[in-house]
């Protein structure tokens, strides 16, 4: 980036720097603290960490002794106390600071499919980049002509009480390249309160695919804001895969996909489980711009307790000959619970295909005296239904991957 | 008796359904319920296996001499009653092989028995069907056999039977009143039979392959007619269900 436009991503920020986000509830930043609580210090080894964050750890995906994976990093709080950037030829794990002074081009991809003044949490981002000197969050790319099976593993990790913690991560797939990655948030055993604010662009460069699977478990009084934008050039797939089944206090997302180039595919899967008192609202957008671009969003919501989901998803067709689907289906357990399903269709051009399918309701009373009829008392019969409707087949992973995030989900659905 | 039902009386969404229903069904008899559409046939059905919805309001039902009007679904299955659907629901993620394992008392996280993949096999299902989600997708055939699979993975002492041959082709009604034969120990002489049936059947077709041994008429929620199931089809092709109104009066 020049310096002309580095000043223009500040001044945007600064300007927005007390803009709502169009929609979810509208966060103090304030009551939480950007100073660097803790110095943490450098891991030699994922290994490392202490048996309780292991085990949160895993919930989320990431495995600590780096079985099966290309590529590992982890920031706790702010700071990259893990990266493992050795496993594989074919992908490159740094951290951002660490990706920025070795590769001056990088700066081209910063701020550009998700805008610095969005709202108040990409500005706040953006502006700590600038009172700190220093970028958090990862860079991972996958080198042209590379197909690496195994994944990345990145966490973004809360470990203090209150802590704003802010990324800013960028990855790239080279030209016809295949990068798969895994990316958890948690937080510590005793963080009660926190925010965060993870601000991701992904690049598709020609006949590359990115798969992105990520696992949310955090603490009850989160408050979580990722902002995501994904740029599709030519003959491109992009796989996103959401879980979230844990209790967290608000979290609202809308990462889009910018089908730019023919061919590309933008395909978001998301399982959201309401607990608690949570509010969640989780969208995807897809944006088919270029012909023959293809949009699948599904998603499979289930609310219990007092937990409010607002389960968006928006396709929008430009060009003609583009095709979109979307599927949004809930279920309400709990009275005190809700769901409210927004799925949007925009075409602004002839001959292109839209369509949704949208159902909320209650566990159907039907399903459950099928199962009783077959010995199964009426307690498992509902978790099996509940189970079963948030168990989706994950598709377009590697044969490895797939078992292991059809274990992730299994892991997160049972708890529910 | 393995089964006694006296004097019941079901009220489905405060509407009374069944009136005043008497009918016992001894170890090793297969019996057909007979009636036309909205007689009641159903509901008895889905009261004997006790789904909540279905308002006893009088009377009694006993299995193997135990009252289990007051026991769940699942409590009754467990005592040896199952049951084959005309349309069952189809659920999402809850896959055949799941079911089969739950079925005959298999953890689910072990391989399916070699004995329920061979009937399995025997059903016309290949392995990988095992694996679909039930019912979604199913070819009317398909959901009748999964049915009759899953009931042998069950193997209760008393099993009703939904019209398990609408809408199965003539070679499928073969194979399926085999293993339906199988579930009510038709493979044994009369006498040495321990397991027994209730069939719905509408035009009483699969009786040409599955031996009766009693047929009821159910007319407006009451039992009109027992007796033999030749005679009683016999006289229902002739006259139609009106031929039991005016027989019912008779009585």
């Amino acid at each position: 980036m020049d310096v002309l436009s580095v000043r223009n991503v500040y001044e945007d920020a600064e300007r927005a720097i007390n803009k709502k986000a169009a929609i979810g509830a509208d966060i103090t930043i304030e009551n939480f603290t950007d100073e660097a609580v803790n110095a943490i210090d450098l891991l030699d080894d994922l290994d490392d960490v202490g048996k309780k964050t292991k085990d949160t750890l895993l919930k989320v995906g990431v495995d600590t002794e780096e079985k099966n994976r290309s590529g590992s990093f982890l920031q706790v709080d702010q700071s990259n106390v893990f990266t493992n950037n050795s496993i594989s030829d074919s992908v490159e794990v740094m951290g951002m600071s660490v990706a920025l002074d070795k590769y001056k081009w990088l700066e081209d991809y910063l701020w550009k499919v998700v805008k610095p003044d969005a709202d108040k949490y990409t500005a706040k981002t953006a502006l700590r980049e600038k009172e700190t000197g220093e970028t958090s969050g990862y860079f991972v790319r996958s080198l042209p002509g590379t197909k690496e099976v195994m994944p990345v593993q990145a966490c973004m990790f809360i470990g203090d009480e209150a802590v704003m913690q802010t990324a800013h991560n960028v990855i790239i797939a080279e030209e016809n390249s295949e990068l798969h990655l895994i990316t958890g948030c948690a937080t510590g055993d005793d963080v009660v309160s926190a925010m965060h604010v993870g601000v991701s662009e992904m690049y598709l460069k020609p006949g590359s695919k990115i798969t992105f699977t990520m696992v949310h478990n955090w603490a009850e009084q989160v408050e979580v804001r990722p902002r995501t934008g994904v740029k599709l050039m030519d003959d491109t797939t992009y796989i996103n895969n959401y879980i979230l089944t844990s209790p967290v206090s608000t979290i609202q997302s809308y990462p889009t996909a910018y089908c730019d180039g023919k061919n590309s595919r933008a395909i978001f899967q998301s399982i959201q489980g309401g607990k608690k008192d949570s509010i969640i609202d989780v969208g995807s957008r897809v944006l088919l711009n270029a012909p023959n671009a293809r949009g699948e969003v599904i998603s499979r919501a289930v609310s219990q307790d007092e937990s409010k989901i607002y389960s968006r998803g928006h396709l929008s067709g430009t060009v003609p000959g583009v095709k979109g689907h979307l599927e949004c289906h809930g279920l309400v357990l709990s009275d005190d619970s809700m769901i409210y399903a927004v799925p949007e269709l925009e075409a602004s051009s002839a001959n292109l295909e839209m369509s949704h399918e949208a159902a909320v309701g209650k566990i159907s009373e039907e399903e459950i005296n099928y199962l009783t009829s077959r010995g199964i008392n009426e307690e498992d019969a509902e978790s099996m239904i509940v189970r079963g409707f948030l168990n989706m087949d994950i598709t377009g992973l590697p044969d490895e991957l797939a078992q292991q995030t059809q274990m992730m989900i299994d892991m997160s659905v049972d708890g529910m | 008796m393995l089964l006694e039902i006296e004097n019941l009386a079901v009220e489905v969404g405060g509407k009374r359904v069944l009136k005043d229903i008497n009918l016992s069904i001894a170890e090793g008899e297969t019996h057909v319920l007979l009636g036309p559409n909205g007689a009641g046939k159903s509901t008895l059905f889905l009261t004997i296996l006790g789904f909540p919805q279905y308002n006893v309001v009088n009377g009694t039902i006993k299995f193997k001499g135990q009252d289990i009007t007051d026991l769940t679904t699942a409590e009754r299955v467990q005592l040896g009653i199952g049951v084959s659907f005309q349309s069952p629901p189809s659920i999402r993620g809850v896959s055949v092989r799941d079911l089969l394992k739950i079925e005959s008392h298999q953890d689910i996280d072990e391989e399916l028995n070699p004995r329920m993949k061979q009937l399995a096999d025997q059903l016309k299902f290949s392995d990988e069907f095992l694996d679909r989600d039930v019912n979604f997708g199913f070819s009317g055939g398909e959901v009748k056999r999964s049915e009759i699979l899953q009931l042998l993975a069950q193997m209760p002492d008393f099993t009703m039977f939904d019209e398990p041959d609408s809408g199965v082709d003539i070679e499928n009604v073969e194979l399926l009143a085999s293993e339906i034969g199988t579930l009510l120990d038709k493979d044994k002489p009369q006498g040495s039979r321990i397991r027994s049936g209730l069939l719905i059947t509408h035009l009483g077709y699969i009786l040409n392959f599955v031996s009766a041994d009693k047929a009821h008429v159910l007319m407006d929620g009451k039992i009109s007619c027992s007796g033999n199931p030749t005679e009683i089809l016999e006289d229902i092709r002739k006259n139609g269900f009106n031929g039991c109104v005016e027989c019912a009066q008779c009585l």
